[in-house]
């Protein structure tokens, strides 16, 4: 009779978890393959993963129809968040995973890497990644962090020949799981002011009362900042990623910079943009002061390099800080402009780093200025792309870049938080000067005596027309991607469908 | 006569113990070793709090961060094992060719 009884069970609404089943099945489905068949030829392999990630993409498509239908809602007991910042956000970062995932397959070839481990790696990422985005729930968030983070600690010591590569790796791991374990304090220490850990839950208790002893929270908030930003590459958690980046393999450093940051900085949108919304007053300063740090501290250090894979480094910790204008404005305006950074951020540095992976050669270790001497004499079409994702991470007009920091600048001066957005425009103006410095190198000098010729493989042409496609084509029509991450907000919405 | 504050104070001394070990330790294993330290104080702070909130969410929540642990220290250890591969020692002081 006891055997008899229902185990309550909350309902799974399936169809909002196919992107994540498209990539992660298929990561797994791929390895199973391969341990079946021992020698699965590379296309194969990474047309298998761009296949997952368009299957994810299209699946995406088909859920913003159904959403511009019925509206959010939220599924497994309000632990995945079925709204349009998610699917926004799984195009992104699918788009990421595809585009490093073809930078890769002629990487592999080149260093004699090949094997399947660096796609599954990929896509299991990408998955943890679509899990921070959807994720309503801090513990489900928590598990797509660790599960993305866990992956590229592997993938960015991938590289068994090169000691830089595992160095890389080595130092990412102990502060990663380091910082990981701060945010989870805070998690707790969160669960423990509002006795929930569900998104959910949470803003409805700050919005219906008042609490008196708030120490736990503020704690708690203050350790998911340090968490959080650390993932994202913000000073003063910044000092790992010009090391990763030199020495991780460059596909890697491309996802890495555009997968891993939206991921990143979906959980900051969805967690402190819309979840604290409320109690705007208590983190927004320390956000402030992180993003202007970020800002001048990325900016500055990225002068004075010499290697261009470390300055692109730096100059991605200073994106971080444009990005973070978004989230510190905690309005809808904000999340929709840093949506429309993410977006058009992901393809501009898989593009440069597409770049540098063919200039660096063999052995993927010669980053100097040299390696890029006169590129627009060595191959003028490269020299071009490269010089169309500079002008955009300069923020020159008719740039997708120009349209993204306007549009970060423009929603904290609308939130008054004005000191911030001078600050972004003075790193704007420094930042120039750097993405000037690679340009002048790359045009008005001569290539070094003996500089071996470039081949461009197809699939890192692919990347390189789509990145300069997107780069152009939303910086001239900004209102074609503007219209979705306008309607793209977080919807913190218990209902099931 | 036990509340679940001191159960907090001490899951704080833990992490903060754990966070000072990462921070002087040179040797990777013995920092891997704080960070799960720091994590198990983490999930002290759980019981304790679903103790005194009378919800089973944060003890449940223990099982996560469990299987969590184990997979850092899974990935942690094969990183090291592939650097002593290649050299005799693995501190972190060895690790100095990326700089700047």
């Amino acid at each position: 009779m006891m055997l008899a009884q229902v185990i309550p069970s909350p309902s799974i609404d399936i169809e909002v978890l196919l992107p994540m089943l498209f990539m992660g099945v298929g990561g797994l489905l791929i390895l199973t393959m391969t341990s079946v068949k021992k020698d699965l030829p590379g296309w194969f392999v990474t047309s298998w993963s761009v296949a997952a990630c368009a299957g994810a993409i299209i699946s995406a498509i088909v859920l913003w129809n159904q959403f511009g239908d019925d509206g959010p809602s939220s599924t497994i007991a309000g632990a995945v968040g079925f709204d349009g910042f998610s699917i926004f956000l799984t195009v992104v970062i699918a788009s990421a995973v595809a585009m490093a995932s073809l930078l890769a397959h002629p990487y592999l070839e080149r260093e004699e890497l090949e094997g399947v481990e660096l796609h599954v790696l990929l896509l299991l990422a990408g998955t943890g990644g679509l899990i921070m985005a959807f994720g309503n729930d801090l513990i489900v968030f928590f598990l797509g962090l660790e599960t993305l983070s866990m992956a590229v600690y592997i993938l960015s010591a991938m590289h068994r020949r090169r000691i830089q590569s595992q160095e890389a790796g080595m130092k990412y791991f102990v502060l990663g799981a380091f910082s990981s374990t701060f945010l989870l304090y805070g998690i707790a220490l969160i669960y423990g002011a509002t006795g929930t850990t569900n998104m959910i839950g949470i803003r409805a208790v700050l919005d219906n009362q008042v609490i008196v002893e708030d120490g736990l929270l503020l704690g708690g908030i203050a350790l998911l900042i340090v968490g959080l930003t650390f993932k994202v590459g913000a000073v003063p958690f910044h000092s790992w990623t010009p090391d990763v980046y030199e020495g991780a393999p460059t596909p890697v450093v491309a996802f890495m910079a555009s997968g891993v940051k939206a991921a990143g900085f979906a959980a900051l949108l969805r967690i402190l943009s819309t979840t604290f919304q409320p109690i705007v007053d208590d983190w927004v300063p320390a956000i402030e002061v992180i993003a202007a740090l970020t800002l001048l501290i990325g900016a500055l250090s990225a002068i004075v390099q010499t290697n261009v894979k470390r300055m692109l480094a730096y100059s991605s910790i200073s994106h971080a800080g444009f990005i973070l204008l978004g989230v510190l404005a905690a309005s809808e305006r904000g999340t929709a402009a840093a949506l429309f950074y993410l977006f058009t951020y992901a393809f501009l540095v898989s593009g440069t780093m597409a770049t540098l992976t063919v200039v660096a050669g063999q052995g993927d270790s010669d980053f100097s200025f040299e390696s890029i001497q006169g590129l627009g004499r060595r191959k003028p079409i490269l020299g071009f792309a490269m010089m169309i994702f500079l002008f955009a991470q300069a923020g020159i007009p008719f740039t997708s870049g120009f349209v993204a920091k306007f549009g970060v600048i423009a929603a904290a001066v609308d939130s008054q938080n004005y000191w911030v957005a001078g600050v972004a425009m003075i790193s704007a103006v420094i930042g120039a000067f750097l993405y000037l410095r690679i340009l002048v190198s790359m045009f008005l000098q001569d290539p070094v005596e003996d500089a071996p010729a470039l081949v461009i493989p197809r699939t890192i042409g692919t990347v390189l027309v789509s990145a300069v496609v997107v780069t152009i084509l939303f910086g001239i029509f900004p209102g074609l991607l503007d219209g979705f991450a306008q309607d793209a907000l977080v919807a913190l919405t218990a209902g099931t469908p | 006569m036990l509340t679940p504050t001191y159960y907090l104070v001490l899951s704080a001394l833990v992490f903060s113990i754990g966070a000072f070990g990462v921070l002087v330790r040179r040797n990777p294993l013995i920092m891997f070793m704080c960070v799960e330290l720091m994590l198990n104080a983490v999930n002290l702070t759980f019981i304790g709090l679903a103790w005194g909130l009378n919800d089973i969410g944060g003890q449940v929540s223990v099982f996560f961060v469990m299987v969590v642990a184990a997979a850092e220290v899974v990935v942690g250890l094969a990183i090291v094992v592939a650097i002593m591969r290649r050299r005799d020692g693995a501190t972190a002081d060895d690790l100095s060719v990326l700089r700047g």
